[in-house]
């Protein structure tokens, strides 16, 4: 492949004068309680653990670490409230509460993404424009659902499930959240949700706007914890239900440990979409398609556009405008407007990435990294890509959950197809052309759950998300989502 | 000696294109409380004020049907929001019309409640209506539902704010624009909304508040060329019939609302938003 780049020097030549958020107006607690029945507890042993902020490596708060009794008492609090008030009540009360919460959360807007800026290292345009507003939409969009269930499912009356255990990850810590609660409440349950260790901060304000709208004591309840906490909330004999979104390692965990039970699960997990872009496709458009998927949030994306699949008379000059394009991000800290990508959200998740960077060019993958400079303090990545990738190389079949894409070339549209589900995954995928009959010929062919055409990375309430083979069971947002909490009897 | 402080009554005038313009007629028809005494002078809206209304209701057609449902749904439920904070007002509105307190209140809580229950509908009555439809060709075939374009509503005259609300939400969250016509002998609420739809970020033109008779102006909603769909909520099966006869002129959809109950959940449903919308189809190819 030609390497002919036309690179632009913005990063000595084009400076941008720094334009952070200020975070004078944000309230971080030094401490965090488990949130159990509308309050803030200590948990049972008297631990806590380090929530940092990935961008300095600089502690921001104390976390409770929950322990079996801790979620045992979140697991009673939900059930108490589930029976006693939140299954008794009107739909359209219910409604008025989740109404009220996306109210409160578009109050709070700007301080919940600088919170979840600084704790998670995304860029604070991402969580500006993306993370909490569509955490606020997730709640606006389901408490209208609350009061019109029926219609969802004709001819058979949904019935909530019970007490839901949830499980979220730390790439969308707010949104993820928003995920879960917003479906789980409108149709009638009551929740004990875990977010991921790493990025709890969001979580303990939403807890906050949950007890500012008055939210019954139970209906909510958080807890803060690693690995173990959510195994005790999986394995509570009193949970009737497990959604988890994370790694399709710990999906499989979960899976066999449910094996047996009543307990209904959702799983969102793991993926390695490929983003296909044909010769006919619009390239500049396509560029900026790649970009965003991959080096959005960082390329910590479950559905992110990993694999670059390029119809091979185009190669050449996609490569080239990619790396040219990959020039002009700006890498650093996440509070800063004009930063592109920000910090890896952890120690670990920076040590998972590198190793893959050896892994790949050990297999005889050729590895080209963007010039930019990176902070001295945090955990960064450079925006990376790979070229000279086969299909059997480990950078091409596992998810890397980084800024790192690998490049493959196609000749005819079944060859791309081929290429585009051999892997173990189904989430997502990308098709770019200028022709509408091939976008619907590949959306028909590809097996992943979500499919976009000339776009990438788009999110909305409405559109049903979830995956495919080892990508995960069941569906989340839209009218679909209702299912994943409703038992449909006759 | 104590003052006494004079109150400041309040001029009903009309709701036209997002502004209270005086009905271009001058006229007036006195409406009065139990007692004789005149509670206001209302505007007798004119045929021409309709006409007025309809070219406003068109031109904030294209905005507003093109803005997305989530913005539509934020807005009616901001409508709540406001009529919630507004709430006495209302109240004291309907029993000046003769309402009892407990019913006033009652009347008010459900209008605010209807806002909410079609806020809600707003991101969700496309995804109950349309489909996806297995045609046997390779194509990809999809029908939606898209808002017809202006409706005319002929309010029920014996529910002042609440029968208003009722067919107001369904036709606007669909998208439509709109021309209303309030009750005759309860007129008070209707103003009083368009203030409150005034406070809530609802486009100019979106909704259109006449007061009138409804003898004078009923032929004009049903024969209006550029109206596409005519609510009516009153009348007898000779009105209807008119009504019928007269929209056949440029083939409108004609609604019937007769005898409901609209303090009844039964009479808010996703069918209401329907009744104003057209299904479109359309073919796309499947290949390489």
């Amino acid at each position: 492949m030609s390497t002919d780049s036309t690179k632009l020097a913005f990063n000595d030549g084009w400076q941008y004068a720094p334009a952070p958020e200020s975070i004078d107006h944000i309230q971080i607690d030094d401490h965090y309680g488990l949130f159990i029945n509308g309050e803030f507890v200590a948990p049972e042993i008297d631990r806590y653990f380090e929530s940092l902020n990935p961008a300095t490596e600089k502690p921001l708060s104390n976390i409770a670490l929950a322990s079996e009794k801790d979620v045992d008492r979140a697991v009673k609090a939900a059930r108490k409230a589930y029976t006693g008030v939140w299954s008794k009540m009107s739909g359209a009360d219910r409604g008025k509460y989740l109404f009220r919460i996306a109210r409160i959360m578009q109050e709070c807007a700007r301080e919940l993404a600088t919170i979840e800026s600084l704790d998670g290292g995304k860029p604070i345009r991402e969580s500006r424009d993306i993370d909490i507003p569509l955490a606020a939409a997730h709640f606006f969009y389901y408490a209208g659902w609350a009061d019109k269930l029926e219609y969802a499912f004709p001819a058979r009356t949904p019935v909530s499930l019970g007490v839901v255990g949830q499980i979220i990850p730390w790439n969308f810590p707010l949104l993820m959240a928003a995920w879960k609660i917003a479906p789980a409440l409108a149709c009638g349950n009551t929740v004990v949700l875990k977010p991921a260790e790493t990025t709890s901060l969001t979580a303990m304000k939403l807890a906050e706007v949950f007890r500012d709208a008055g939210l019954p004591p139970g209906v909510v309840n958080i807890v803060t914890g690693a690995g173990p906490t959510g195994a005790a909330i999986v394995n509570h004999p009193d949970v009737n239900k497990v959604a988890f979104t994370g790694s399709t390692e710990v999906g499989k965990i979960i899976q066999r440990s449910l094996a047996g039970t009543d307990k209904k699960y959702t799983l969102e997990l793991g993926g390695k979409a490929a983003n296909v872009i044909f010769a006919d496709a619009a390239i500049d458009d396509a560029v900026e398609g790649i970009v965003n998927g991959i080096f959005f949030n960082q390329g910590h994306v479950c559905c992110a556009g990993s694999r670059l699949l390029v119809q091979e008379s185009v190669a050449d000059e996609v490569v080239r405008k990619l790396r040219d394009r990959m020039e002009t991000l700006i890498i650093g800290d996440p509070l800063d407007k004009n930063t592109d990508i920000g910090a890896i959200n952890s120690a670990g998740q920076l040590e998972t990435i590198e190793s893959y960077l050896s892994i790949g060019q050990a297999e005889g993958a050729e590895m080209y990294q963007s010039d930019c400079s990176v902070p001295d303090q945090g955990y960064w990545c450079r925006p990376t890509i790979f070229t000279g990738v086969s299909q059997s190389n480990r950078i091409v079949q596992e998810e890397i959950f980084g800024p790192v894409l690998a490049i493959q070339t196609f000749r005819t549209l079944e060859e791309g197809l081929t290429k585009a589900n051999n892997t173990p995954y189904g989430l997502s995928g990308g098709v770019w052309t200028d022709k509408g009959s091939k976008v619907f010929k590949m959306t028909q062919k590809i097996r992943a759950g979500v499919i976009w055409a000339n776009t990438f990375n788009k999110f909305d309430p409405t559109s049903p998300f979830g995956g495919y083979k080892e990508s995960g069971v069941g569906r989340e947002g839209g009218m679909h989502g209702l299912g994943a909490y409703l038992k449909l009897e006759a | 000696m104590a003052e006494t402080r004079i109150p400041v009554a309040k001029t009903y005038k009309i709701y036209l294109g997002g502004k209270f313009p005086r009905t271009e007629s001058g006229r007036y028809f006195p409406l009065n409380a139990a007692d004789g005494t005149v509670i206001a002078n209302m505007c007798r809206g004119s045929r021409k004020d309709f006409r007025n209304s309809v070219v406003a209701a068109r031109s904030a057609f294209a905005g507003w049907s093109a803005s997305t449902a989530y913005l539509r749904g934020q807005i009616l439920y901001r409508i709540a929001e406001m009529l919630e904070g507004r709430n006495e007002q209302f109240v004291s509105e309907l029993v000046l019309q003769g309402a009892s307190k407990r019913k006033a209140v009652k009347e008010v809580e459900a209008s605010i409640d209807r806002l909410i229950y079609y806020a809600g509908w707003s991101d969700k009555y496309q995804q109950i209506f349309s489909s996806v439809n297995p045609v046997s060709s390779s194509h990809f075939n999809f029908s939606v539902l898209e808002p017809t374009g202006v409706v005319g509503i002929l309010a029920p005259e014996n529910s002042s704010l609440l029968g208003l609300v009722s067919n107001i939400a369904p036709v606007i969250v669909g998208g439509n624009t709109c021309v209303v016509l309030a009750s005759e002998s309860l007129p008070l609420c209707a103003i009083s909304f368009a203030e409150v739809l005034h406070a809530s970020d609802v486009p100019g033109g979106v909704v259109n508040l006449l007061t009138g008779f409804k003898d004078e102006l009923r032929d004009q909603f049903a024969s209006h060329m550029d109206v596409n769909a005519v609510v009516f909520c009153d009348g007898d099966a000779e009105i209807s019939k008119i009504i019928q006869e007269k929209a056949a002129d440029n083939v409108k959809h004609v609604i019937s609302r007769r005898d409901q109950d609209w303090s009844s959940e039964m009479s808010q449903n996703p069918y209401l938003i329907s009744e104003t919308q057209e299904t479109k189809t359309t073919w796309h190819p499947i290949g390489s």
